[in-house]
């Protein structure tokens, strides 16, 4: 993976920068010493690191729009950051680079229950969202697997789902209005409490943008009353294509569940060992999980079961108990970790139209044996949003290359049966050369149009989601 | 007038790059009363058929200029619907047609189910537009969940023709519940019936639509709530919501199929404004201050959909200019106005800002302005 080579003028002025940005925020809200910045060198992406040139905090809306603004007049590149947990580098710096970390701007603004909605600065974590209104029986939908730590300021720039998004959308449907700080410091706000915010969906097109447009600084989220209850039922299968003729059937069947997870065989054996969550030895596993009163639950699920035993499973365990439904969510939940105990890994999260189910996982069997690397496979597979797990050693020499050179080709995989590159975790620096298997130049050159209009000169995370070379016209020189 | 109505995206493409004039792009024509663009109109409704219908994968892909009617009859066939509820325009315009699932999209046009599913943009997965240079772009997919580049499918949707012609939209379907239930009560005035709206919809009961009549078909007041689902979930859930809602009244429900669909359309399409005298607003706003709204203005009549979210006003032709978006402008949220004339601009006037990065975007997607002038806000 290359980033663009730094500019060496930009380092040059690295004084007189860090002085301007001291000037306009607390003290000790620059961090400029190159062994405090090794802190923000990477994000999850931790394959790639790069320290930045400076690490800004600001306190307030104020103080990001003064300190783009410098930036914008010094023509410094800057690399705005939530919490750091792209899976995708998408905070990753360049030397050159300013980060730019919200990470204190963590308050609750506003909350309205009775129009369900909250307001909320940007570095507030997903997780302390819902936190802030649960005691009222409400909850904040998208659920990302990193909701602990990760920032709404990323959830937004990622546009990021979770297991749950089958029933409750991800970010882009759950976002009401933003306050938003323009490259050149100007502040404007997009939306509101109110449905459809007025104009062209600016709001649309911000979500998922990858802090190339602008930073939030303040979003105004949807909440919801949380359900009844819920209630998983594991059913397991002895070939993926039945696994996935019944996910397809229990949709065509009028049931929305909010979740349906997918496990095949290697993953279910390395949970298994990790684990002991007790789910049977088969190929395939579905955990679905649906929502209501118990009476509601109950016939939900009375339909699924009904489906499934049409499909012959092998295991069929429906939950009597708070404690067997977290049992049958046990290893679900410990997928990643297990995968982890056996090596490193890199999680792809490539999506794909649920009907090509079992012929993508069979032809990731068969490149697993080309590439001689280990892959399991846990998804949300509701959504046809994957998740392969590749297996590889990073203490050996070339191992890293193969295992992302096989990534590359699932992904392209993906792409060539009607799907996409990635699902939610974003294209950063780990897709961004892919971005030609799923983009004509055209359709590439339009997106990059937009980043014209509200970044002129390509400062905002600038090294991303558009391969270098054709984005080079358009980036600043290296002078 | 003249008419451009090409059969192939190509041939589209080759009529925009060829072009001198501005055009005023069309679906069906149903979804405006008037187009402020002059100019060949060009219009989609050559660009029809269903590409690819998976029901057990929720997804529908279909030319842009596909009659709706023709997508709604496909996807009932399976049990299936857009969940989101275009409404129909025409009865309020008065106007005739045949509205294509391409203008729902470019329109964003969504009815009472918004409030819990989410609008017409919230369903739409992919897009192929011709923008102003002629060129055929592809954006999104039909796969439910996909971050891959910037969201140009969320920027299409109510863009109303200003950035492109759409030619082609994928989308996502949801199953049809077996029963409807909506609970009604007569008498609630504005203010009241939106405190039951927003208490129904902070409880766990999925309330998939709230609405308020000022004047029901014998005069009085009609405060409506839906909920969906299986026959017992639906009863269980009525039951329980008349608890939560036992302080406004004494609740009737109504399960019968036929009446239901029938009220649930007749807001929906805003039947109580059909054939009548007066321009009609369209308003979004938060709930609790849609009844202020509405009372500061006077001789107008409003129909509440969305929790009080959306209002849809009918307004006499003497209202003072500036009165109905001086009250919004209070307190958040925006009007269009969707038939009748006047000094005001139809489309909500934007902050120096917004309207900036929107023109910006139209110069870039369409640099010769041959897409609709004049419309969204943008001088003529």
């Amino acid at each position: 993976m290359e980033l663009p080579s730094p500019n060496p003028r930009i380092i040059a002025q690295k004084a007189e920068l860090i002085k301007r940005l001291q000037g306009v925020v607390a003290s000790g809200a620059v961090i400029s010493d190159t062994f405090e910045t090794r802190a923000y060198e990477c994000d999850a992406l931790t394959a790639y690191r790069c320290p930045p040139l400076a690490v800004v905090l600001p306190g307030s809306t104020e103080e990001v729009s003064a300190v783009l603004k410098i930036c914008s007049e010094m023509s410094v590149p800057v690399v705005p950051r939530g919490s750091g947990t792209s899976l995708a580098g998408g905070a990753l710096p360049t030397e050159d680079s300013v980060v730019l970390g919200v990470a204190r701007l963590n308050q609750v603004l506003e909350t309205d229950y009775e129009n369900r909605f909250i307001r909320v600065q940007s570095g507030r974590t997903n997780l302390s969202v819902t936190g802030a209104v649960e005691e009222e029986g409400f909850f904040y939908a998208p659920d990302p697997s990193s909701q602990l730590a990760c920032a709404i300021a990323g959830n937004i720039a990622m546009n990021s789902g979770g297991a749950h998004c089958l029933k409750y959308g991800v970010t882009t449907n759950n976002l009401l209005g933003v306050t938003m700080v323009l490259m050149d410091g100007t502040v404007t706000q997009i939306g509101g409490a109110h449905l459809d915010a007025e104009g062209l969906d600016l709001l649309g097109l911000i979500c998922g943008s990858e802090g190339q447009l602008g930073v939030v600084t303040e979003a105004t989220l949807r909440i919801l009353p949380k359900p009844e209850g819920a209630r998983p039922v594991l059913i397991g299968f002895d070939s993926n294509e039945v696994a996935g003729a019944c996910v397809s059937d229990i949709i065509r069947a009028g049931v929305l569940p909010v979740a349906i997870e997918f496990m095949d065989r290697p993953c279910i054996r390395a949970t298994e060992a990790f684990a002991g969550a007790g789910y049977p030895d088969c190929e395939a596993l579905l955990i679905v999980e649906v929502e209501g009163s118990e009476a509601e639950i109950n016939e939900q699920l009375e339909t699924i079961v009904e489906i499934a035993r049409q499909h012959q499973p092998v295991e069929l365990r429906q939950s009597g108990s708070a404690e067997e439904s977290a049992r049958i969510w046990l290893g679900r939940k410990s997928a990643f970790g297990a995968m982890g105990q056996l090596n490193d890994y890199i999680c792809l999260d490539g999506t794909i139209p649920v009907s090509q189910l079992p012929y993508v996982l069979r032809r990731i069997g068969e490149m697993s044996r080309e590439f001689g690397l280990d892959v399991g496979n846990v998804f949300h597979a509701g959504d046809g949003n994957m998740h392969p797990l590749i297996l590889f050693d990073a203490n050996k020499p070339g191992d890293l290359e193969t295992c992302e050179a096989f990534g590359a080709e699932i992904l392209k995989l993906c792409v060539e049966v009607g799907g996409c590159l990635t699902g939610e975790h974003g294209v950063g620096v780990e897709k961004r050369d892919l971005m030609t298997h799923q983009y004509a130049p055209d359709d590439l050159e339009i997106q990059m149009a937009v980043k014209d209009v509200f970044d002129p000169q390509w400062l905002l995370n600038p090294a991303k989601v558009f391969p270098l070379a054709v984005s080079e016209t358009r980036r600043m020189p290296a002078e | 007038m003249r008419k451009l109505d090409p059969k192939t995206e190509t041939e589209l493409s080759e009529l925009i790059a060829n072009a001198s004039e501005p055009f005023r792009v069309q679906g069906g024509g149903t979804r405006m009363q008037d187009n402020p663009g002059s100019g060949t109109v060009l219009s989609t409704r050559n660009l029809t058929g269903i590409e690819l219908y998976e029901p057990g994968a929720l997804t529908m892909v279909a030319k842009a200029g596909t009659p709706l009617a023709e997508v709604e009859a496909a996807l009932a066939a399976e049990g299936q619907r857009l969940a989101f509820e275009p409404m129909d325009h025409r009865g309020l315009l008065g106007i005739a047609g045949t509205p294509t699932i391409g203008s729902v999209f470019a329109a964003n046009v969504s009815g009472p189910r918004r409030i819990q599913t989410g609008a017409a943009r919230d369903f739409l997965l992919g897009v192929r537009f011709v923008d102003g240079r002629g060129r055929m772009i592809s954006n999104g997919g039909r796969v439910m969940k996909n971050v891959t580049g910037y969201d140009l499918v969320k920027l299409m949707s109510g863009s109303f023709g200003t950035l492109g012609v759409i030619t082609e939209v994928a989308f996502k379907t949801l199953p049809t519940p077996q029963t409807t239930g909506v609970l009604l009560l007569e008498g609630l005035d504005d203010a009241a019936a939106i405190r039951a709206h927003c208490a129904a919809m902070a409880s766990p009961f999925e309330v998939t639509g709230a609405a308020q009549l000022q004047k029901g078909l014998d005069g009085a007041p009609v405060t409506m709530i839906r909920i969906e689902g299986t026959e017992n979930s639906v009863a269980y859930r009525a039951d329980e919501l008349r608890k939560v809602l036992k302080s406004f009244g004494d609740w009737t429900l109504e399960t019968d199929p036929d009446r239901t669909r029938k009220g649930w359309k007749y807001i929906r399409d805003v039947e109580p404004f059909h054939n009548r005298e007066g321009t009609v607003w369209r308003i979004s706003v938060k709930p609790t201050d849609a009844p202020g709204v509405v009372a500061a203005l006077y001789g107008v009549e409003a129909v509440y959909d969305w929790s009080g979210g959306l209002i849809w006003l009918l307004a006499p032709k003497g209202l003072a200019p500036g009165s109905v978006r001086g009250g919004i402008a209070q307190c958040g949220g925006h009007a269009t106005r969707i038939r009748g004339h006047g000094d005001e601009p139809m489309f909500q006037p934007l902050s120096p800002t917004v309207a900036a990065l929107q023109e910006g975007l139209r110069s870039k997607f369409d640099p010769r302005g041959l897409f609709n002038p004049g419309l969204m806000g943008q001088a003529a």
